[in-house]
């Protein structure tokens, strides 16, 4: 299905992509911020904390090689998500509650 | 629907396929206009016309580059700063320009375009970046001047950006815009602190001034009447305002603060229109940009060898980290070996993979 | 002694003083020299690490000559001889190995010395516990560099092998005792060896063998005699603000 493959590395280079999560403070789930390019897991992970951390934008980072997500497809965006959007009865606000009940 | 699986590695923000699978091009057409429409966002995976995308890489590359050829005539004045002060401001000015270069590499990369590619293109004249970059800094003014000019009308370029429609580019433009809401102030203090100074300092940014007002007015492009790539950008959400648009904008914001720096705008037809309700403006002269577009700007040639230049002189070290990476998943790999042997039971085959350290097989 | 040795209340230069000069030149002198990477790095991402690195050092820097000063006239207007920064820090930055060794002796030497100045009292205390942090992470990407560079191709190896002998001769002098730093030396100087000796090892590279110092007995950096290249580095960094006497920027 995936025509295009941007993750070979180059001959010239051979550095793969890297997508950079952050979290930005303690409490937060990591965040994708975006990608950058390095020869292995150590320089990955420093050159994002150079680039993606300048301004202590974060107090955690991953590096995950971007050839290694797995992702779903647009294409199948309908039989993925669209199921779950008539099941209102996963909502609390599906049911009736009588007036005067509190704390429920 | 398409019954295929996802491949393992396609990758979260990486391109779909382009393939039309059980829909047709016409229904992905059709949903991709009705996403623009109700100015939704495009992703990377989604379905999108071919000229859009590589459109949009033209674009983001040639923003790329010249985020990483503006870092040349700034870090001219690096080692030169007056003060510890202007001297730190400039390194990490400089510094955010290639985190920005880096953004939107990064940004194009989600379209199928490879990084070095794109430099092998800046590097061989194949792909732009914006000439107002072929104009030298001559004196230490003129890195305010660029602050505040250059960054100026690069800033009423971009705040636009952060709405386009392709998802990753608009992320990039709101961490762009938010790091370079200091450059352009920097350069504003810089040139009055020089206007405020000894008559020499205040020269030297009238100078700076003279020299960089009319370039940075032709960074918003050629009149909106013989912009090429204008009309279909709009359209797909790329682009919002037109050049001439822009280009008032910034006139309009720029003659109040050259009012408070103390200094002049080098252009006797500027006045205020009251029936328009903005400022009149000389004629822009055309011929210029024109030839410096075409290689025949001061700096053209020095810029993009510069660049070269460290690209080639950088490509043992860049071969060695590669090389390294290889050996060390070698390592790693032989290891994960040595330790399925010694536990021929296997129970728990894939547990040393689990702790690999060191980058993926190249 | 020039004026620009005198502490900012006037009288005779205490050894804090004379401390905070030393250790900030060293940090002034090898920011100037990051700062010509801009620009001009193998990779991007690492044009962003050396600014990074070039950074923290000029901050040590201000924060130092401030202890002893005024920042802006300590750095502009003194002479040659009057900077007391190590010669090590001075040498130009050839190619990215170069560089790279030299961060790799220099970093390796500001952490362990931070880290005993930390453990102490006082401004310049303050400023090493600060500063460890920094340098902790400068020595952390100097090593990985050395490992790829040692590690990596033949060319790459040939290079980096040359780059540590050739800066060795200006190893010595980080021991040299400072006036006015209370640190143990002898201690500063083994550690030094065995930090350096192992990352050295790990990169499958040879210790240097050579002398740490020259034979010249002129005195070194941190009397105020440098190397040739210094002058020059100097006249560019200073240029534009002897120009205009008195001005402010």
């Amino acid at each position: 299905m995936t025509v295009e493959q941007p993750n070979t590395p180059s001959p010239q280079a051979g550095w793969p992509l890297w997508e950079v999560f952050v979290r930005s403070r303690r409490g937060l789930s990591h965040t994708h911020v975006g990608s950058l390019h390095a020869p292995d897991a150590a320089l990955a992970l420093r050159n994002a904390r150079d680039l993606y951390t300048r301004r202590s934008e974060g107090v955690s980072l991953w590096v995950v090689p971007s050839a290694q997500i797995t992702a779903s497809s647009p294409d199948e965006k309908d039989p993925f998500f669209e199921p779950a959007g008539d099941k209102p009865y996963r909502h609390p606000t599906f049911y009736e509650v009588p007036e005067g009940v509190r704390n429920l | 629907m398409t019954t295929v699986l996802p491949e393992r590695g396609s990758g979260g923000e990486r391109p779909g396929g382009q393939e039309a699978g059980a829909l047709g091009v016409a229904d992905h057409l059709a949903m991709f206009d009705a996403a623009i429409a109700a100015d939704e966002r495009i992703e990377p995976r989604d379905w999108m016309p071919d000229k859009y995308r590589s459109g949009l890489i033209r674009q983001i590359a040639q923003h790329a580059h010249s985020e990483i050829i503006g870092m040349q005539p700034e870090a001219n004045w690096i080692t030169r700063a007056p003060s510890l002060r202007r001297k730190a401001i400039l390194i990490a000015k400089v510094q955010d320009e290639a985190g920005h270069g880096l953004y939107l590499y990064s940004a194009a990369e989600t379209l199928g375009a490879d990084r070095d590619d794109l430099l092998d293109k800046l590097h061989t004249g194949r792909q732009r970046y914006s000439s107002i970059f072929n104009y030298p800094t001559l004196t230490w003014a003129d890195v305010g001047a660029v602050g505040w000019l250059v960054d100026g009308a690069a800033i009423t370029n971009q705040v636009p950006l952060c709405r386009c429609s392709y998802g990753p580019y608009a992320r990039a433009m709101v961490r762009v815009c938010k790091e370079e809401s200091f450059h352009q102030r920097q350069g504003y203090e810089l040139l009055l602190a020089l206007s405020r100074g000894t008559p020499a300092q205040h020269a030297m940014a009238q100078d700076a001034v003279d020299r960089w007002w009319w370039p940075s007015l032709m960074m918003f492009g050629p009149p909106d009447a013989e912009s090429s790539h204008s009309a279909q950008s709009m359209a797909w959400k790329i682009k919002r305002h037109s050049n001439d648009e822009l280009r008032q904008r910034f006139v309009d914001i720029c003659v109040p603060q050259a009012e408070a720096l103390g200094l002049t705008l080098p252009d006797p037809d500027l006045r205020w229109n009251e029936e328009r309700g903005v400022h009149d403006f000389g004629a822009i002269d055309w011929s210029e940009f024109q030839e410096v577009l075409r290689g025949n700007g001061p700096c053209n040639e020095q810029r993009v060898t510069q660049r070269r230049t460290a690209h080639e002189n950088g490509a043992w070290v860049r071969e060695a980290a590669a090389a390294y990476a290889a050996k060390q998943a070698a390592r790693t790999a032989a290891d994960t070996t040595d330790a399925g042997a010694a536990h021929p039971a296997g129970a728990d085959s894939t547990g040393p993979e689990q702790h690999t350290e060191g980058g993926p097989a190249v | 002694m020039s004026a620009y040795e005198q502490p900012p209340g006037g009288g005779t230069p205490g050894p804090e003083h004379r401390a905070a000069l030393a250790l900030g030149d060293d940090a002034l002198v090898l920011a100037q020299r990051l700062g010509e990477w801009a620009g001009h790095a193998p990779v991007l991402e690492e044009d962003v690490a050396l600014s990074n690195i070039a950074l923290d050092l000029l901050g040590q820097a201000r924060t130092l000559l401030s202890l002893a000063g005024d920042e802006d006239e300590l750095a502009y207007l003194r002479e040659e001889r009057e900077f007391r920064n190590v010669q090590l820090v001075e040498q130009p930055n050839g190619d990215f190995a170069d560089t790279i060794a030299r961060q790799l002796y220099f970093s390796v030497h500001q952490e362990l010395l931070y880290g005993q100045l930390a453990g102490g009292r006082g401004e310049l205390a303050e400023l090493a516990a600060k500063a460890v942090k920094e340098t902790a992470y400068h020595r952390d990407h100097a090593e990985q560099w050395t490992l790829r560079l040692g590690d990596g191709t033949a060319e790459s190896r040939r290079r980096m092998q040359s780059a540590l002998d050739g800066l060795w001769r200006y190893t010595g002098e980080l021991f040299q005792p400072v006036e006015g730093v209370p640190a143990d030396w002898e201690a500063l100087a083994s550690g030094w060896r065995n930090v350096v000796g192992a990352v050295i090892e790990q990169a499958t590279l040879a210790v240097p063998e050579g002398p740490q110092s020259s034979a010249w007995s002129a005195g070194t950096g941190r009397q105020g005699v440098h190397t040739e290249a210094f002058g020059r580095m100097l006249a560019e960094m200073q240029h534009l603000h002897r120009s205009h006497p008195g001005a402010s920027w």
